[in-house]
């Protein structure tokens, strides 16, 4: 053994590893040392490569190249059962349990312990017990998984992932559905595992729980990791910086604003999903013509359903939207389609999902939305000349290419893509203009191109509300900026007040005053 | 024994009868549906099992025979669903339709070949069907009224598939819930994701679900031909499969719910039977058309949600893709 | 094993469907084979029944126009990703819509006035009978398969209960209404080249034909030239984006349904109208299911519809040739050949793509080596 002997193997090690899902690489090069007995935080944006990499330590997927060691021995996963046997229990993000089936069935379920179910039901009752007793995970092994809370779900998720005598615990985005009291819970259950020598792997997003529990943490960014800290050598907002940074500064000059009058005025929202969770709570800012209004904040803290409620494509509970003097309220909603009749633009975050039509061509995707107008045709019918013009002048107005109105959607670049949404978006000259991460997926030389395009719009009067998950663009396109952290906001800063310690910091969830 | 009662007890009697395939071929929608499979091909294997049945039965003058090779074939077309919906990942409605098409063509082109009777095999002699079971006793429960008539007409003078369509009910019933195979079955259906993430092969255990499913129709095919009939006769399957298959939604997917379900299916076909033409007080004419129809509509309408609540398993029609 | 490379649109739209098609075809070939008959001499007979002998066109194309109808059925709830296997029901619920106009009308009105209302009767009734099941999916939930399988059989008991009941031929006692007065019976257009001078052989075809063609326009015009049709295509394609564009999902679904069902229902202007002339029990006979297999194999555009339906034709007609030369084999075949097709042009569409995707990398990456060394 060349090993030295005082220092201990390391839980995981990963060296170079790499995955691509087709032409999207979600992991490049990524080495990673997990120490035995640690809590090692994995942070980053949604989107950045860490769910694909815990998949990979599962074995989920396969990585296309690289080497993993376990306990200081080469492994290759090949499928869950391998990591299983290797003592790596993983808790997912979306759980994985059978909701019309008991606690105790669904524990079971792969270590039945023979082809009756009664004899494995006496061991697994035991064991229950003793993880009762160990670690305080108290679960009612009768009870069926629909009847309870999300707290108590995760938990079987943890004895589900543990029972087997785990070594290794991997959590995604444990606490994205729990309230605060459950998140403390589940943290004490972690410090228990890790009192027992389990060493355990947190995926979040959220800093302040890195801050709490974690005594390592490494950040990832589109699939690379960026930087490997111990916890108490950082702070959250230097852990924000690395999330969310990007190595190419913007190199727009934006001129003053001249912000005119209220367009958009959102006073008091709030929202659940559809699984009753409080997306959205006590919204209120306004908008004003000619300003950028930029919404900072980690993905997944409310911003995506609030410009779907502003849009027409979401339900709400409380409080009112007024959009150019016109006020929405929950009895007297308006339809996406009456919403962009008023001269109101949508440039949604996700444009594979809403956006765009992928399978369509992209002179069907220029007037999407758009397609029951006069200058498309006449009565019911499509003018196929006047929409391929139409498309081909947004094409060259744009500079989408390659500029052919018939090429499939799904066969331009994710930058040309996008730029063909915004030009559908910004040609009608909306009055109000709804962006969602303007520039995601997005190559560099059209980045600058699309923030022109924002800041020609804000200078030609229109109101425009911003969401990004880059710090950068929101600070560089904005004039004003909220932020944004678990469906409240943090408060209002105007763009010189705003720099990206202070954002940082509100973004990990500490409320500043908001200014008037 | 009034006439009214004892007319009531031989239609439950026949519903017995009618209800036998519907049960097995419902058990068989049971397996293949919880596993996240839709089956409408129920109809089609129920038809083979049939055709397979009668000829083998007419062709060996082994009744039992017929039975193994009814099970074969049916096997058979349930691995080509499972192979285009499991490991192709086809559209599971298509992959049905496809062996309804193919086992209504196949029995009767057969059928023809074999027997040239225009797609009918011949009348199955006493020992290439099953023939009624006489208890014990009968004679001397006889004497005891309401009883007696019960015991000779409703419990006993069945043929073997009857009670083994019953002893099944059970049977899938402690398979579904006390075995290591029907949890993870159960769980297959509603979170795939959760047993492969458990180790456990989601494929190898959707194709043992379709076996089971073939193996049930092939019984209730065998049923049909040398059991309730006397031989095969074209489209002899005439819907119950499909009618199973709406026991199985009826049933909410589990096998106590799903054979009253079919028991209420078939009440209905044997009192609509009986009720022929006959003029009920105050009603008229007996509405056997929608006696009939009634499964039909009752599904739509609780699929609909407009009676009851309806939950299939969460996963069904979905391929599996990690 | 890697994953393939993706497969050009051209062997995509042209190569992978006649790979399947012609698999299909070999197994039942090999059926035939196995039954004892050469399935070569059985095409030959089957072409010459349906194609060669007097009359035998106008028959394939008298069916073809069937297929056509109930093809185009399930093709326009395709677009809107709705799978329709309810066209039997609504065809059969156009027989009624347009048996009973035939029988109200047709002894009092010309054939000019009765036919186009008997038409439009047949297409709503099967668009009621597309509607409902379309509505609760959309607005209920229920799943559209089980919905319109239900309503096949609920239509049928409708159909036994008035065919044997109020609207059985009075002093009758076999289940179909009495025979339509003549202004009620759509022309046969061999009457009508005959009255122009035409020499041609007497089959069923009739005006359904020419209106099964137009309705492979309308239904091309429909779904690539109105606003409607992008709609259609857009609920289709993307739910959410359709939704994100202002699109009404639920109403767009439901009339895809609408149409899709008077499609079906126009069939019964082609076996009612055309041929029987009176409602008769089960006239749709398995049309309704052939529509899938039509769909699946036109790949729901209307050509490939019209092909689809015409080698379908051929099928039933030359099929019934095979009746008068073979002992093994009758038209019942065509049943296997349909369940044939739509296993491997439907459930196992893409069983072949992989394969045929890395073949012909291979055989790009030859051609360009070959080329680098000359």
């Amino acid at each position: 053994m060349q090993r030295d002997q005082s220092n201990p193997a390391p839980a995981i090690e990963l060296i170079d590893i790499c995955k691509s899902f087709g032409p999207v690489r979600a992991n490049r090069d990524v080495s990673l040392r997990v120490e035995a007995g640690t809590i090692h935080g994995i942070v980053g944006e949604n989107g950045a490569g860490k769910s694909t990499l815990m998949n990979i330590l599962y074995g989920h997927y396969q990585a296309d190249s690289g080497e993993m060691q376990v306990a200081g021995k080469q492994v290759s996963l090949r499928s869950s059962a391998d990591a299983i046997s290797l003592g790596i229990g993983m808790v997912h993000q979306h759980f994985m349990l059978v909701s019309n089936m008991t606690v105790l069935e669904n524990v079971m379920l792969g270590s039945e312990g023979g082809p009756l179910l009664r004899t494995g039901k006496r061991e697994t009752l035991n064991t229950l017990k003793k993880l009762a007793d160990d670690y305080g995970m108290e679960v009612d092994a009768d009870a069926v998984i629909a009847d309870l809370p999300v707290g108590t779900r995760q938990r079987v998720e943890i004895i589900k992932a543990i029972k087997g005598g785990a070594r290794i615990l991997i959590l995604d985005e444990p606490t994205g559905v729990l309230t605060p009291g459950e998140a403390d819970k589940l943290f004490e259950v972690l410090k228990a595992l890790q009192r027992n020598g389990v060493t355990v792997l947190l995926i979040t997003h959220k800093l302040d729980e890195i801050m709490a529990i974690t005594d390592a943490v490494s950040v990832m960014r589109h699939g690379e990791i960026v930087g490997h800290r111990r916890t108490e050598d950082t702070s959250p907002a230097e852990l924000a910086r690395l999330m969310v940074g990007r190595d190419v500064l913007l190199s727009v000059d934006r001129g003053a604003a001249v912000p005119g009058e209220v367009l958009l005025e959102v006073s008091g929202l709030a929202c659940t999903s559809s699984r009753g969770r409080q997306v959205l709570s006590d919204i209120s800012f306004n908008v004003r013509s000619g300003e950028v209004f930029g919404i900072a904040g980690v993905s997944g803290n409310g911003q995506t359903e609030l410009l779907e409620v502003i849009a027409g494509m979401r339900k709400f509970e409380v409080g009112s939207v007024s959009l150019l003097g016109d006020t929405i309220t929950p009895g007297a909603a308006k339809t996406p389609a009456q919403i962009r009749d008023m001269q109101i633009a949508h440039i949604p975050e996700d444009r594979h999902q809403f956006g765009l039509i992928l399978s369509f061509d992209a002179k069907g995707n220029a007037i999407l939305g758009y397609h029951k107008s006069a200058d498309y045709g006449s009565g019911y019918f499509l003018d196929e000349d006047a929409v391929a013009t139409h498309c081909t002048r947004l094409m060259s107005d744009h500079d989408v290419r390659p500029d052919n109105p018939a090429l499939i959607a799904r066969n331009f670049s994710g930058g040309n893509q996008q730029k063909l949404v915004i030009a559908r978006e910004t040609d009608t000259d909306p009055k109000i203009l709804i962006v969602g991460q303007p520039t995601r997926g997005v190559d560099v030389g059209a980045i600058e191109f699309i923030h022109r395009q924002l800041l020609a719009l804000r200078d030609a009067g229109c109101a425009i509300l911003l969401v990004s998950a880059e710090l950068d663009e929101i600070i560089g396109l904005s004039d004003r900026i909220m932020v944004m952290n678990g469906g409240r906001q943090m408060g209002i800063l105007e763009s010189a007040d705003a720099d990206r310690n202070r954002l940082g910091t509100m973004m990990a969830g500490i409320a500043e005053a908001a200014t008037p | 024994m009034s006439d009214f009662a004892f007319q009531f007890l031989l239609t439950l009697d026949a519903t017995l009868r009618v209800a036998t395939p519907l049960i097995l071929c419902a058990m068989a929608g049971i397996f293949s549906e919880r596993s996240g499979i839709i089956d409408i091909s129920l109809e089609g294997k129920l038809l083979m099992g049939a055709f397979v049945a009668a000829t083998v039965a007419s062709l060996t003058d082994s009744v039992w025979l017929g039975v193994i090779c009814a099970i074969a074939s049916c096997v058979v077309l349930a691995l080509i669903h499972g192979f285009a919906c499991i490991t192709h990942r086809g559209n599971q409605v298509v992959s049905g339709l496809a062996i309804n098409m193919l086992a209504s063509g196949l029995t009767v082109t057969v059928g023809i070949a074999l027997f040239r009777q225009g797609g009918q095999t011949p009348p199955l002699g006493n020992t290439e069907r099953f023939r009624p079971v006489e208890w014990w006793f009968v004679e001397t429960f006889d004497s005891i009224p309401g009883f007696g008539a019960i015991y000779r007409e409703l419990i006993s003078n069945h043929n073997i598939l009857v009670y083994l369509a019953l002893v099944m009910v059970p049977a899938t019933a402690l398979l579904l819930y006390k075995t290591r195979f029907g949890l993870r079955l159960r769980a297959v259906g509603e979170v795939p994701e959760a047993v492969d993430s458990a180790g456990v092969s989601v494929t190898w255990l959707r194709y043992r679900a379709v076996i089971l499913t073939g193996l049930f129709c092939g019984l209730a095919g065998a049923y049909l031909s040398t059991a309730q009939g006397a031989g095969f006769v074209r489209e002899m399957s005439a819907g119950k499969g499909y009618i199973a298959l709406a026991a199985v939604i009826f049933g909410n997917w589990r096998p106590l719910p799903v054979l009253l379900a079919c028991l209420l299916f078939g009440f209905l076909e044997a009192a609509s039977a009986r009720l022929q033409g006959v003029d009920i007080p105050l009603i008229g004419e007996a509405p056997t058309q929608l006696m009939l129809a009634l499964p039909y509509i009752m599904t739509v309408l609780l699929l609909a949600g407009f009676v009851g609540r309806s939950t299939p398993p969460s996963a069904i029609g979905e391929p599996y893709q990690k | 094993m890697t994953p393939a490379p993706p497969l050009p649109r051209w062997a995509d739209i042209f190569v992978l469907p006649l790979i399947n098609l012609m698999v299909a075809l070999v197994v039942c070939g090999l059926i035939v084979l196995a039954l004892g008959e050469n399935p070569f001499v059985a095409v030959a007979v089957m072409i010459k029944g349906a194609f060669i002998y007097p009359g035998s066109l106008g028959y394939t194309l008298y069916y073809t126009t069937n297929f056509i109808f109930t093809g185009l059925a399930v093709a326009v709830a395709s677009h809107a990703m709705m799978f329709n296997i309810g066209g039997e029901g609504q065809a059969y619920m156009g027989g009624l819509g347009a048996g009973l106009v035939a029988l109200w009308l047709a002894p009092m009105a010309p054939l000019v006035l009765v036919i186009p209302v008997a038409i439009l009767a047949a297409a709503l009734f099967g668009a009621v009978w597309g509607l409902i099941p379309g509505y609760l999916q959309a607005y209920r939930g229920s799943h559209i398969v089980i919905t319109t399988i239900m309503f096949n059989f609920i239509a049928s008991a409708v159909m036994v209960w008035l065919l044997a009941g109020a609207l059985m031929q009075p002093g009758q006692q076999s289940p179909h209404t009495a025979q339509f007065a003549v202004s009620g019976q759509m022309p046969k257009l061999h009457d009508m080249l005959n009255a122009l001078s035409f020499n041609v052989a007497a089959s069923p075809l009739n005006l359904s034909f020419p209106l099964a063609l137009a309705a492979l326009l309308g239904f091309w015009v429909l779904i690539w030239k109105t606003r409607i049709g992008y709609e259609i295509r857009a609920v289709g394609q993307n739910p959410k984006a359709a939704h994100y564009a202002g699109i009404n999902v639920p109403l767009v679904i439901v009339f895809a349904l609408a149409v899709s069902g008077a499609c079906a229902g126009l069939m019964a202007t082609n076996e009612i109208l055309g041929v029987q002339h009176r409602v008769v029990l089960n006239f749709t006979s398995g049309y309704g299911f052939a529509g899938i297999a039509i769909a699946l194999m036109g790949r729901n555009h209307p050509i490939g519809i019209f092909f689809a339906s015409l080698l379908f034709g051929a099928l039933y007609q030359g099929g019934a040739e095979l009746d008068f030369e073979f002992q093994s084999i009758t038209r019942e075949i065509v049943l296997l050949i349909q369940g044939m097709i739509v296993l491997f042009s439907g459930a196992l569409a893409y069983m072949f793509s992989a394969p045929l995707a890395r073949l012909l990398a291979r055989l790009t990456v030859r051609s360009e080596a070959a080329e680098g060394e000359a």
